[in-house]
């Protein structure tokens, strides 16, 4: 009986996690089980190794230890308030499904996370004894992501940093106000100073050039935070400066934009309204924007309308079509900044563009084989037998590179 | 047309030493055939073995090189499931000749064509990785672990190490159609293709992880298609969890329409006495003239008097004692001590301590501050760059700095730059010109002004920057001597 009890909260402690949208396992120290006495490796790059129906990726056994929580964030299934069915592993539990998982190759790793319970330190020792469990009992060495209780002891951060491969502290709400007003116990202040802690955990796990003796490791994967969209009324461009601002200061891995989502048993406070899925993608990839291509968020926030990112179109197209005049880019000669600022153009295909510009001057069928679809590149680039002529400046460009009619996701 | 016969279908050594043969001998990629041994396919009417005298000698051999990116695409083309992927590869080696060049043109129609299968054998590599799921065996020398596998190419051998690297304590096996891998701890081995009853049929952990598979699907947030992208439906029958796939789509509307038709029900009243205290409410008012030091201290945290405090980690207070009759008044914290939530240990405060300890002064003994509490700053990329507080910040933070003055009461306030000589003075003073000078102020105290050490850290020539620090050193050392 034991174990059907064990199945019963695996099911609601997993589905108390799977609001938080980070998934990844990527980006960590490299290591392997050779000459260990565990299992588990990690290549650099993380694996998903299944797809759920709402497209999102099952990479780490994302549990959470318990979904009992003294707090009460309106916008939370867990929060105390709440009449879900709770549930609390012990941190054998945990280390015993994340092995048995991980043997049967179903996972990376593991991504814990906690409701409050007795108080943060207390949540927080328990996140850490999970982890230490699997590294030195049973020197797991695969992939670990802590969730961090902001208000527990620096201390405890500190050893979160030696076992897990990334730390995360959810900002949630792009608005301070809205925190305050949503997450009454929540302190904006208090999670950016265990980002800071976290920042300042890393760097000093760098060994300066010249030293001999490395530092102990500090989350080698890295920081990662969570911002929920549309529960707060904030639009895009604040939602993108507020992820700059995350970016620059903490030196985040990345920032996860979760479309507030409805709850089962929610709270009455909060709208139900329609989660804006497509919103969410556009931000995501405004967001790759800024990490991959060279935007700054201002410069995203030139292509969208009142503060939000246009649904119908990409934000680099958005972007593209707002600056005409620096278009069209000679994909023979443009430097690979301004190639990189070619709707319908990724970083690979740029990458290619530029090697191979130095053994053949390009035609537009030679651009055709790099990408997807040529026709939304056409207006934007000349090459060897191709110019875009007035289709550049025409007025009805936007119409002519989206096909399809735009259509936010309906669910209801 | 000349005939080579490899071993097997990703016998790369094989068609390697036949298509360098070929290639020595001049065969042109239309008459060059590679067939693979007991393959089912037959050779054509006029197909004959390579003649025994078109093989190299070591002299040729030496005359003949090919660059290692195509080696290393060959190696991997060789592992795609299309029949005329031999002819291909060929038809590039043949070209290298006349194009040494020719993997790098991306444009070129066979290299491109190469690409993409390569991407093919690479993604279902990745795929492999992903989507093995072994599952439990007992044999006499313990618990073993075996996965049945269906790769859309050829990658079992190139893929099976990573399952080494990651696995190298557990004894396991990988059983395709292609051929198997097998693990004992230390050594792998290949063994020829295998059928799916040679593999268990099932896992009692299975049913923990098909739980969590459906626990974790969130139903109000349907993407088929993008499951089906990276997830292809030719996976699904190796997949125990995806079994559950078309169960949890057809139940997701109904599952989110009750979600949401649900009203809001009363808290739950067992929790209610467990309920954290309300931060917010016992938020200390920042209007409240501060009494102490502390006061100071949590009054900055919760300071909303300007906008700085949105993008800033935390404010950073003055730090030194009470009784200290030197303050040094800085500009704003910086990058390091926003994070640290302490004043001038970053790049400028180093210069600040050594001058000080030059001057003679111990900056045990001095109280310091700076004008603006929180920093500002814009973000670039992964830095934040230091912006100057303008005079509506700063005007609006003199409420702390006075605050400050009020408690410790120093002897002499040092203004390090125009912003802190701002905040101290009320009016932008010409720091150039009337460094060095003392001001009286109307608390009493006497006012110093001098350069920020940043300004030191900025001058980019060296006989001008170690000038300006020998005046800045004779400023520290004025004050000292006034202290005195």
């Amino acid at each position: 009986m034991a174990r059907l009890d064990l199945r019963r909260k695996l099911s609601v402690l997993a589905d108390a996690a799977k609001y938080d949208a980070s998934c990844s396992s990527s980006g960590t120290s490299k290591r392997n089980s050779v000459g260990g006495k565990g299992i588990g490796s990690t290549e650099g790059m993380g694996i998903c190794h299944a797809y759920t129906p709402d497209g999102r990726c099952i990479s780490l056994l994302k549990i959470l230890l318990t979904n009992f929580c003294i707090y009460d964030c309106a916008y939370c299934i867990n929060r105390v308030s709440s009449n879900v069915e709770r549930a609390r592993f012990d941190v054998d539990e945990v280390v015993d499904l994340t092995l048995n998982f991980y043997k049967r190759n179903y996972i990376e790793g593991l991504f814990l996370s906690s409701g409050i319970i007795r108080s943060g330190d207390y949540t927080m020792e328990q996140l850490v004894l999970v982890a230490k469990t699997l590294r030195e009992v049973h020197d797991f060495r695969g992939y670990i992501h802590l969730k961090l209780i902001p208000e527990a002891d620096p201390k405890l951060v500190e050893m979160a940093g030696l076992y897990a491969d990334r730390l995360s502290a959810n900002i949630e709400l792009p608005r301070d106000e809205a925190l305050a007003r949503l997450a009454p116990q929540k302190d904006v202040g208090v999670i950016k100073k265990a980002m800071s802690q976290v920042r300042l955990g890393v760097e000093a796990a760098k060994p300066a050039k010249r030293e001999k003796i490395k530092p102990p490791k500090f989350a080698p994967g890295g920081q990662s935070t969570q911002l929920i969209i549309g529960a707060d009324g904030a639009p895009d461009t604040e939602i993108l400066d507020r992820s700059a601002s995350l970016y620059g200061g903490y030196g985040l891995r990345r920032v996860y934009y979760s479309a507030f989502s409805p709850i089962p048993d929610s709270s009455s406070i909060l709208p139900l309204s329609k989660p804006p899925l497509m919103r969410e993608h556009r931000l995501y990839q405004a967001d790759w924007l800024m990490r991959f291509y060279g935007f700054s968020a201002p410069e995203i926030g030139e292509g969208a309308s009142n503060g939000m990112l246009d649904l119908a179109v990409d934000p680099k197209l958005a972007w593209a079509l707002n600056k005409r005049e620096q278009f069209p880019v000679d994909v023979n000669r443009a430097p690979r900044e301004m190639l990189l600022r070619v709707p319908g153009l990724g970083v690979k295909a740029v990458d290619r563009i530029v090697s191979g510009r130095r053994y053949r001057t390009l035609r537009l069928e030679d651009v055709g084989r790099l990408t997807r679809s040529v026709a939304k590149i056409r207006p934007f680039i000349t090459a060897l037998d191709w110019t875009p002529g007035g289709l550049t400046d025409a007025a009805d460009l936007k119409a002519r590179v989206t096909s399809r009619t735009p259509e936010q996701l309906s669910l209801f | 047309m000349a005939v080579a016969t490899l071993d097997g279908e990703t016998d790369f050594d094989g068609w390697r030493k036949a298509a360098r043969a070929f290639r020595l001998a001049g065969v042109e990629p239309a008459a060059a055939r590679f067939v693979v041994a007991g393959a089912v396919e037959q050779g054509g009417l006029f197909d004959q073995p390579i003649a025994e005298e078109a093989s190299p000698t070591p002299d040729d051999r030496r005359a003949f090189n090919v660059p290692k990116e195509f080696v290393d695409l060959a190696q991997n083309l060789i592992l795609h499931r299309s029949a005329d992927r031999f002819d291909l590869m060929y038809r590039l080696l043949w070209r290298l000749k006349d194009e040494p060049d020719l993997i790098k043109v991306i444009s070129d129609r066979d290299v491109a064509d190469a690409l993409e299968r390569v991407k093919n054998v690479s993604r279902a590599s990745h795929k492999m990785k992903a989507f093995v799921r072994f599952r439990q065996v007992h044999d006499d020398l313990g618990e073993a672990w075996v996965a049945w596998f269906e790769p859309p190419h050829r990658v079992l051998e190139k893929t099976a190490p990573f399952f080494q690297r990651r696995f190298t304590t557990m004894r396991w096996s990988i059983l395709t159609p292609d051929g198997s891998a097998f693990w004992d701890g230390e050594t792998l081995r290949f063994g020829p293709p295998a059928t799916r009853d040679m593999a268990p049929a099932e896992d009692e952990i299975e049913d923990f992880w098909k739980t969590y598979y459906a626990s974790t699907f969130n139903p109000a947030r349907l993407k088929v298609k993008t499951m089906q992208g990276e997830m292809a439906k030719s996976y699904w029958k190796n997949l125990p969890e995806a079994a559950l796939i078309p169960e949890l789509v057809a139940a997701s509307s109904v599952r989110t329409e009750t979600m949401v038709a649900t009203p809001s029900p009363q808290p739950n009243p067992r929790f209610a006495r467990a309920v954290a205290p309300d931060l917010h409410l016992a938020r200390p008012d920042a209007e409240a003239v501060p009494e102490n030091l502390d006061d100071v201290a949590v009054g900055v945290q919760a300071c909303r008097r300007c906008p700085l405090y949105r993008d800033a980690t935390q404010g950073v207070c003055g730090e030194g004692p009470k009784s200290a009759r030197l303050m040094i008044v800085g500009e704003q914290p910086g990058d390091q001590e926003d994070l640290a939530g302490r004043t001038f240990i970053g790049p400028a405060g180093q210069v600040l301590n050594a001058a000080l300890a030059e001057a003679g002064i111990d900056r045990s003994d001095v109280y310091v501050t700076n004008a603006v509490k929180h920093f500002k700053h814009e973000p670039r990329g992964k830095r934040r760059l230091h912006k100057t507080p303008n005079a509506g910040e700063v005007q609006a933070c003199r409420w702390w700095l006075d605050s400050e003055r009020r408690l410790i009461k120093p002897q002499v306030v040092l203004a390090l730059g125009a912003t802190a000589g701002l905040a101290l003075l009320g009016r932008k003073p010409a720091v150039m010109q009337e460094r060095g000078a003392p001001i009286d102020l109307s608390d009493g105290s006497t006012a110093v002004l001098t350069v920020h050490p940043s300004y030191l850290l900025r001058l980019p020539d060296e006989a001008a920057k170690s000038e300006a620090r020998r005046l800045f050193i004779e400023d520290l050392a004025a004050v000292q001597r006034r202290m005195r």
